[in-house]
């Protein structure tokens, strides 16, 4: 008897199918990498390649929740839309409630509790997308999230998540320095973790920060390739 | 007897002061900074004034609770069109989305009575004025004012009134409102908070106290 029909139906071994293979999806998706500094948070996702007659800035995998919140997902970028615009209005409606910002905690226990829903709902299927959550609390502490589609979530220190996340997390894991003072040391190892897997280089990165106080910024094209090349040179004059 | 009518009235008219300039640079807008009880004022901090963007203000005034129920409400919901669409809504959309918010709830149980004056600076149309009144009239104005003042400062207005006023010279036309009201309004309303918002955004002037309120 196949257990992995219904949502509702547990394997004889405890397993619930249905979230493994939403699981599967999200190691389908295109990568994404999250590095918490002491004052600037960093994703940066690899940017799928687009048709020639595609303009490629509709596909944004970034996406901004409010204005201290913003994340980035691995997976079907159809479900993580309808998380995304739940996201944005429960901001809203927390502000408007408490008239204060929602702490990244909170915002990312919203979209866990949405995601467990759809694993026990009938007819229903679970997201298919995981995703990281970051940002910075009005007392200035900054957080990274990682949610998947069973719906249980994490923080972290630097994480990554979709294709090859295996990878890129065993290269954080070497990499990854306590309390890292430097913005830019901070963006280096997330643009470093991302070239592990991502072909042809900086043009394929698109990275985002945020730092405390200040609202998310998207780093232009010219930028990303900047501290690509400082990364370039630093690992030529390792060797 | 007439003097004891008038003060009866009186509750209900200090909360409705708020005047609005347009000038080809920038909007002003002011509002007095107190509380109506019977014949005594509670002055107080209470800002009635909603920054929904970075540059557009919603001056709302009416029914207490009323007021910062429906302004908060429509605040948010710009703040939630600039989340999901990555860019803010111009002061004309904004307006229009308060006014069919504003009809709706009219045509309900829970009607909200409030009076609005929303100003903004748009990048390709400049600076704009929207009147709205509880019955969710919109209109775009040179010039606006809510409230029993508004008897008294709309003529000022209309008077002096150009559509190439400088900045300076809409704060002077506004301090020639208060002025009026100072002598010939029967309530004393001792301050008043200041805003301008041009290009840059909005500005907070000092606040305008007439000689001779306390």
């Amino acid at each position: 008897m196949s257990y992995d029909r219904a949502i509702t139906v547990f394997s004889p071994d405890g397993h619930l199918f249905q979230v493994d293979y939403a699981q599967e999806a999200v190691k389908k998706g295109s990568t994404a990498v999250g590095v918490r500094g002491k004052n600037v948070v960093v994703l940066g996702v690899e940017k799928k390649i687009v048709a020639k007659l595609q303009e490629d800035r509709t596909v944004r995998k970034i996406c901004s929740l409010d204005d201290n919140v913003f994340m980035a997902f691995a997976g079907l970028t159809a479900d993580a839309r309808i998380i995304v615009n739940r996201a944005r209005v429960e901001c809203q409606s927390h502000r408007l409630t408490v008239e204060d910002p929602a702490t990244v905690e909170y915002i990312t226990r919203y979209i866990s509790s949405i995601k467990q829903r759809y694993t026990q709902s009938n007819g229903r299927r679970p997201f298919g997308i995981s995703s990281l959550i970051v940002g910075f609390d009005f007392d200035g502490t900054p957080h990274l999230y990682q949610t998947d589609p069973s719906g249980t979530y994490h923080a972290w220190k630097a994480n990554a998540i979709g294709r090859s996340a295996k990878t890129v997390r065993e290269f954080l894991e070497k990499n990854y320095k306590e309390d890292m003072e430097s913005d830019t040391d901070t963006i280096k190892l997330a643009i470093r973790a991302l070239l592990e897997v991502v072909q042809s280089g900086g043009k394929n990165i698109e990275l985002a920060i945020m730092k405390r106080d200040e609202s998310m910024k998207m780093l232009a094209q010219e930028e990303i390739e900047e501290y690509v090349t400082a990364i370039e040179t630093e690992k030529q004059k390792k060797t | 007897m007439g003097w004891i009518e008038i003060l009866d009235r009186a509750e209900v008219v200090t909360d409705k002061h708020h005047i609005r300039g347009s000038t080809g640079g920038g909007e002003i807008r002011r509002a007095p900074n107190l509380v109506p009880l019977r014949i005594t004022c509670l002055p107080n901090d209470q800002d009635k004034m909603f920054k929904l963007s970075d540059k557009i203000l919603l001056l709302c005034v009416g029914e207490a609770g009323d007021t910062v129920q429906f302004a908060e409400y429509i605040q948010k919901n710009i703040q939630l069109y600039k989340m999901r669409n990555g860019y803010e809504l111009s002061p004309k959309a904004a307006a229009n989305f308060t006014r069919k918010n504003l009809a709706d709830y009219l045509r309900s149980r829970t009607p909200y009575h409030v009076n609005l004056l929303l100003a903004g600076f748009d990048e390709t149309d400049g600076p704009g004025l929207y009147y709205m009144d509880h019955l969710s009239a919109l209109a775009k104005a040179p010039f606006a004012a809510h409230g029993y003042g508004a008897y008294l400062t709309l003529s000022i207005l209309d008077r002096y009134y150009r559509p190439d006023l400088t900045r300076d010279e809409a704060v002077d036309l506004l301090k020639k409102c208060i002025e009026e009201l100072n002598k010939r309004f029967i309530l004393n309303l001792p301050s008043f908070s200041v805003r301008l918002i041009d290009k840059e955004g909005i500005h907070d002037l000092e606040k305008l106290m007439p000689v001779g309120a306390k």
